[in-house]
């Protein structure tokens, strides 16, 4: 017992507490992709927004990084560039799709295409971004409570604290409040919302643009709090899918996500992990399986789910559909 | 004015459905929304590549750089055409799923296990890396089969639970790409221990057809390329046909206008499902035979490169007309092109093209809305008393 106390604290407690940081990022992202979905709208822009997120906080950051503002302000201003960004991100999809009512997928994925690749493009901009570094800020501005600690623990700062929130606010929205079940109303069934007198394009909008500033807010965290390297952003866009797995993996229940994404980032690290103890050397083809397995759960659950189906458990009934409502 | 006060204020505008636009307005609309675009993107490059601000004349160059993408020289232009065949076969390949509304989102997976198993076929029955170069040709077929084969089974199991369970397909085959993603990472970590994360078969792998060899004697260095052009052509024309005028493709056509109907009138949904999916499946197989078995012969996670997304904007700007699709992956491929010579001249990030694709389809996009519904202004209200 004590043996194993001591391997605990040795091994485990560093691997779980750095699983717990890394899980912020899809934390964001996945709650952003829920709200946007339970109003009926399949986002599969969300890699692209997180990116633009990530970008929007990095600019904002390199502009004001040397000023000599007191850090706080500049945690909160970087977060609010990463907000920002998001919205806006979201506005485009939610005119096109909302308003224009363009097909959701496709848009989703243009989103994406445009997002992933203006980010790589302003990263890499030498003026802007190269010379004024973004990373100029010291990662202890964003992990605030904890930064002085030795331990591992000084990987949760307010941006992990803030997502934590985040995630039960949400919930709490989504599931307690009646302007949460007004929007689960939107997304399951708007024609009989809007007889009801719900505004269907004002929920549509500010689910989809407040979804996608919480999304873009995870590039931002996982950029400049959890990797803290100027090439993190180039892996954002594979964290974006994995995101929108998640929302499935938590069957549209944002609170769940804590546990979710600590699952997802334990499966994901875990190679690297087995590699820290000594005396074993895991196989170099491990790694990808277990990077695999989040996936796998995922499709497992979305099968269970759908032979179980029970009504809680589904996808909004209508996802991926524009709504008209003279057409019927 | 009692009258006045006591109507209904009619909105400023509103919206409504309109059916069977004139084909020549819904061109004109489209190539409008693109040009549109094209100037967007001007602007757009005006605020990322700061040598253009200093010099606002280049904006021509940066325009002529599109051209020069594509027909600067034999070699551009070769590539050029081979990348839209490898796009449209994509695109083809996700068209009758599409036309059912069964949403595949899963192309690039079914495309890069498709690559993988043509290479593992290469892998485990050819001569060894190592040892030769050489490929054997007689191996093609086999490859071509593992690869039709391992893209239908990757199509199939969504499929399946789709007919059985209605399990949503979207999510379902979105997942299936990452799997496929991280089974390449673990195959090459099996057949390449030293750690190089790619592999390559041979460098020299004769052509399919040596007979379309001699046909293109004069750039016998294309002969892989135009094999490539002939095959994605000829199955574009029968997935025309198959989805115009089979019974199959009357059947998915059904399914995908209403579910309802195909039931009343006594098609197996569940049946047409299935085997659409395996279709769309294998001609996803396909295009990873040919980009890993003739093309690039090796895999590896970026073999795809992500047309297996691109591939569904492509299919749905062409309102899923394989015909139409020759022309909307040129275009695609165009803009790919242009932009990646813009970012050569400019010196500028490589994911430019990203960008420009991205705000060109937001044009065209959101243009679909015009043809598809009618603005109504509210009369003037002289107008509306007269």
């Amino acid at each position: 017992m004590t043996a194993f106390f001591a391997f605990f604290k040795t091994y485990l407690l560093d691997y779980f507490v750095d699983s717990l940081a890394f899980g912020a990022t899809f934390m964001y992202g996945s709650t952003g992709e829920t709200l946007t979905e339970k109003a009926g709208h399949l986002n599969l822009g969300i890699p692209g927004i997180m990116c633009m997120g990530g970008a929007g906080g990095c600019l904002v950051l390199s502009f004001i990084g040397a000023s000599g503002l007191p850090p706080f302000l500049i945690v909160i201003l970087g977060i609010l560039g990463a907000f920002a960004m998001g919205v806006l991100m979201g506005l485009i999809y939610s005119f096109l799709t909302v308003t224009l009512r363009a097909n959701q997928n496709v848009t989703g994925l243009a989103l994406t295409t445009f997002g992933v690749g203006l980010m790589k493009v302003i990263m890499s901009n030498k003026k802007l971004m190269v010379a004024q570094n973004y990373l100029i800020i010291p990662k202890e501005y964003f992990r605030f409570p904890f930064a002085s600690r030795q331990d591992s623990l000084q990987r949760l700062g307010v941006m992990f604290f803030l997502a934590v929130i985040i995630t039960i606010a949400a919930s709490y929205f989504l599931y307690r409040t009646k302007t949460g079940l007004n929007l689960r109303a939107v997304g399951e069934n708007p024609a009989t919302a809007d007889s009801a007198g719900i505004n269907v394009s004002r929920y549509k909008y500010l689910a989809t643009c407040i979804g996608s500033g919480i999304s873009g807010l995870g590039g931002l965290y996982y950029i400049v709090d959890y990797m803290a390297s100027n090439e993190a952003y180039l892996s954002i866009e594979a964290y974006g899918w994995l995101s929108i797995a998640l929302v499935i993996f938590v069957l549209w229940r944002p609170h769940l996500t804590i546990i979710g994404s600590f699952l997802f980032s334990v499966l994901l690290s875990c190679s690297s992990f087995i590699a820290t103890i000594p005396g074993v050397t895991p196989s170099m083809s491990a790694k990808p399986l277990m990077r695999m397995l989040p996936y796998v759960f995922t499709i497992i659950v979305l099968i269970l789910s759908s032979i179980r189906n029970k009504r809680e458990n589904q996808p909004p009934s209508s996802l991926g559909l524009s709504y008209f409502r003279e057409e019927r | 004015m009692e009258a006045t006060k006591d109507r209904v204020k009619e909105p400023l505008m509103w919206i409504t459905k309109r059916d069977g636009m004139n084909p020549v307005f819904i061109w004109l609309i489209r190539v409008l929304a693109f040009v549109c675009g094209m100037l967007a993107c001007g602007l757009i490059a005006f605020a990322l590549i700061e040598q253009l601000r200093d010099e606002p004349s280049r904006i021509t160059e940066f325009y002529k750089c599109f051209i020069d993408g594509v027909v600067k020289n034999d070699d551009m232009k070769w590539t050029f055409a081979k990348d839209v065949a490898i796009l449209l076969c994509i695109s083809v390949a996700l068209t009758p799923a599409f036309r059912m509304r069964f949403w595949n989102t899963g192309a690039e997976g079914q495309t890069l296990v498709g690559v993988l198993a043509a290479v593992g076929v290469n892998f485990y029955l050819g001569e060894p890396y190592a040892r030769s170069h050489v490929a054997d040709a007689r191996l093609l077929a086999p490859m071509l089969v593992a690869a039709l084969l391992a893209g239908a089974l990757w199509a199939l199991i969504p499929a399946l639970f789709k007919a059985k369970w209605n399990t949503n397909e979207t999510l379902f085959t979105l997942m299936m790409n990452y799997v496929a993603i991280h089974l390449v990472s673990f195959c090459l970590a099996e057949w390449v221990p030293n750690g190089s994360n790619t592999i390559s078969i041979n460098d020299d792998m004769p052509t399919l057809f040596n007979g379309l060899a001699a046909v293109a004697k004069k750039n016998h260095k294309y002969s892989n390329y135009l094999t490539i052009i002939l095959t994605v052509l000829a199955v574009t024309v029968l997935i025309y046909i198959y989805i115009k005028y089979t019974k199959h493709g009357y059947e998915l056509n059904v399914v995908g206008e209403s579910l309802r109907t195909a039931q009343y009138v006594g098609i197996k949904v569940k049946k047409v499902i299935i085997r659409t999916m395996l279709l769309s499946g294998m001609l996803c197989g396909l295009a990873g035979f040919l980009i890993g078995g003739v093309l690039d012969c090796t895999v590896n996670t970026e073999s795809v490169g992500g047309q297996g997304f691109t591939g569904i904007m492509v299919a749905w700007l062409a309102s899923f007309n394989p015909l139409i699709m020759i022309l909307t992956s040129a275009i695609i491929t165009f803009l790919n092109h242009g932009a990646s010579q813009i970012s050569t001249a400019f010196d500028i990030s490589g994911a430019l093209p990203n960008v420009m694709i991205g705000v060109v389809l937001f044009f065209v996009i959101g243009s679909e809305f015009f043809i598809n519904y009618k603005l109504n202004f509210r009369k003037h209200a002289r107008e509306v008393r007269a």
